[in-house]
């Protein structure tokens, strides 16, 4: 498998293009982030519409601290953590008082809190200008290793090594670390909590376990991830607007979630690759339209969200334990409403 | 200009409950957040434009009066019942196969269902605002301060013209009252022999037509539309049902009132409150404030939830 993922990038690279090294990319981000919303989703049995929000707060935290924009330059490292942090301060900050509503209102609360905050980027350029609107930030900082720019394609032993590539391994890297430190979490105290809480929270409450306080773990610890990935996504693109962190993306990611299996580690990593790399081929059908109808009718790329939507539908209507997600999963998701 | 803010206040207040109405409907029988009621608003503008487009185009683009108040109400019944049809459809599709999941489930497939209409809607009407036709007269009458457009005295006859004749509706025909029955307890009234598969289809179907009706007249007052509009279209029906008590019809039409005079000052005092600092950019933000407050400190409304019980 290390060899695998070692080789990858070479191999994508040399088969498909470069192009598909990228979607790697952003499929290995999905990944973290998926496993973050599954924290707040799958662990806890929170429905967080708004997870995109501290994905921004991420972006923008890296975008801001770390371009002409302020003219701050603070180093990629140091600003992985603090974005994450701060995103997780976002969370509770969220979280504290929305966490006692009921889980649908919560949903309703946490959505709109997520366009919420775009409304905020969008207009927060004036009268100062900090996030500079609909426009975006640009030149933001590459991360550096060793005084070396990550985000360069450099020639080694006579093999180029594309910048795609370099951020692979980083991001990889960093996908491992998310999913060892979670399955460490949900096998411990506080993830044995949340699966109380997720299959009766009155009974939580009745052993004793502090259901409002582990709420708001869960909350933080989702948003600490997405603003960690979000850090990531800033470095990576150079760039950030507002038009990335639309309530399409939380969608997208909670369909990731759904369809790789609630509460599912792998199945959740699998949900995210299968569902980034899904739309990416979908650009072919341009072509396609051209050659058969000798017109294009549908953007491909304009179907990415239609494709989740119907895909999140039959998933939770047939099969709502996802791909890879197990049969106590199944009954919890199916059995007749009960108490709440 | 206090005024002008009461009365833009009570025309959005007006939408709002047309909306919440719909929405509470469904809410007090089911227990189910209609998500995809927003974008039913939605399809219903839309639908509006393409067909007075195209009836225009049928008899040219300058009429009288009269002739533009029959195409007018051709589209709003053209957009109320191809509504109605979509949410019997969504209905069908997205929430009877999870009528007894628990309660995340139909949520989740609502959501779905409207990510799906919006992005469909977006492939057929593209992107971009596109305008409403101008078929009434510009201008509007002048009450003291305030002006307020034709488009928006359309609204204001409709709305109540509308809720009355649910009201009757709901108290005098049969399906109404075994609406109301089903919505005290939907077991019960099964066993009583409604047949409440029948009454949540109404429900649904009734719920919808207000809301392509709501799609129409916004579509014709704010003078263009976009796929967008039903995001923030069923978080203020949501907002609104939760100020006036979710699942009470009354509270619904309070609730929208209320909400849309709240909002309409907000946006007015704003600027001056913040130095100019905030403007109208920032107005969907009021109804979000209102939605956590009373949600937090009196989750009931100001009504009283129906079947408060099961809350």
């Amino acid at each position: 498998v290390a060899l695998a993922l070692l080789g990858a990038p070479f191999a994508v690279g040399a088969l498909l293009g470069n192009y598909w090294v990228r979607v790697m990319d952003m499929a290995a981000l999905y990944v973290i982030l998926a496993l973050g919303l599954n924290v707040v989703v799958g662990m806890a049995g929170l429905l967080d519409l708004g997870y995109v929000a501290f994905y921004a707060v991420g972006a923008y935290t890296m975008a801001l601290l770390s371009s002409p924009q302020l003219n701050l330059h603070y180093s990629f490292w140091a600003l992985l953590p603090l974005a994450g942090v701060l995103a997780a301060i976002a969370g509770v900050a969220l979280g504290y008082p929305v966490l006692r509503l009921r889980s649908d209102y919560l949903a309703m609360v946490t959505l709109a809190f997520g366009e919420i905050v775009r409304i905020f980027l969008n207009n927060l350029d004036a009268p100062i200008n900090i996030t500079n609107g609909p426009m975006g930030i640009s030149g933001i900082s590459p991360p550096y290793l060793l005084g070396y720019s990550l985000k360069r394609n450099y020639e080694i032993f006579g093999v180029e090594v594309t910048y795609t590539a370099i951020f692979w391994y980083l991001i990889i890297v960093l996908a491992l670390a998310t999913s060892f430190l979670l399955s460490r979490l949900r096998d411990s105290r506080i993830g044995w909590a949340w699966g109380a809480i997720r299959e009766d929270e009155l009974a939580a409450r009745t052993s004793g376990i502090d259901v409002r306080r582990l709420k708001l773990y869960a909350f933080g610890t989702g948003a600490f991830f997405a603003g960690f990935a979000g850090c990531i996504f800033a470095a990576f693109q150079g760039f950030v607007s507002p038009e990335s962190f639309t309530l399409f993306e939380s969608i997208a990611v909670l369909c990731m979630v759904v369809l790789g299996g609630i509460g599912s580690l792998p199945g959740v990593a699998v949900g995210a690759v299968v569902l980034t790399v899904l739309p990416e081929s979908l650009r072919g059908l341009n072509d396609l339209q051209q050659a058969l109808l000798g017109h294009q009718y549908v953007n491909g790329t304009d179907l990415r969200m239609v494709i989740y939507s119907v895909v999140l539908l039959l998933v939770i209507i047939y099969r709502p334990q996802g791909l890879l997600g197990s049969e106590q999963r199944r009954r919890e998701l199916t059995a007749a409403r009960g108490g709440s | 200009v206090i005024e002008q803010q009461f009365v833009n206040g009570v025309v959005l207040g007006c939408i709002y409950a047309m909306l919440a109405l719909g929405f509470s409907m469904v809410f007090g029988i089911l227990r189910l957040i209609n998500f995809a009621h927003g974008e039913v608003f939605m399809i219903g503008a839309m639908v509006s434009i393409t067909v007075l487009n195209l009836l225009l185009a049928k008899v040219g683009p300058s009429v009288s009066l009269v002739v533009a108040g029959t195409l007018l109400l051709t589209t709003m019944i053209v957009a109320a019942v191809s509504c109605g049809v979509l949410g019997m459809a969504l209905e069908r599709i997205a929430y009877r196969p999870l009528r007894k999941a628990p309660v995340l489930a139909p949520l989740i497939s609502a959501i779905a269902a409207s990510i799906f209409l919006q992005n469909v809607a977006m492939l057929i009407w593209g992107r971009q605002y596109i305008a409403f036709p101008a078929i009434l007269p510009t201008g509007g009458i002048q009450i003291g301060d305030a002006a307020i457009s034709w488009s928006g005295i359309l609204i204001v006859v409709c709305a109540p013209l509308l809720m009355a004749a649910l009201n009757q509706f709901m108290k005098r025909t049969m399906i109404g009252k075994s609406m109301r029955a089903t919505s005290e307890d939907l077991e019960v009234a099964a066993y009583m022999g409604i047949d409440t598969d029948r009454v949540i289809v109404a429900a649904f179907f009734v719920g919808s037509v207000l809301a392509g009706v709501a799609g129409t007249l916004v579509s014709l007052y704010i003078g263009a539309t976009n796929y967008f509009i039903g995001f923030w279209a069923i978080m203020k029906a949501f907002a609104a049902a939760v100020l006036g008590g979710v699942g009470n019809l009354t509270g619904a039409v309070l609730g929208g009132l209320l909400l849309g005079l709240i909002e309409s000052f907000a946006i007015g005092f704003l600027p001056d409150l913040t130095g100019g600092i905030m403007g109208t950019q920032y107005k969907d933000i009021f109804a979000f404030i209102v939605l956590v407050v009373f949600l937090i400190f009196r989750p009931s409304g100001l009504l009283g939830e129906q079947a408060s019980e099961r809350a």
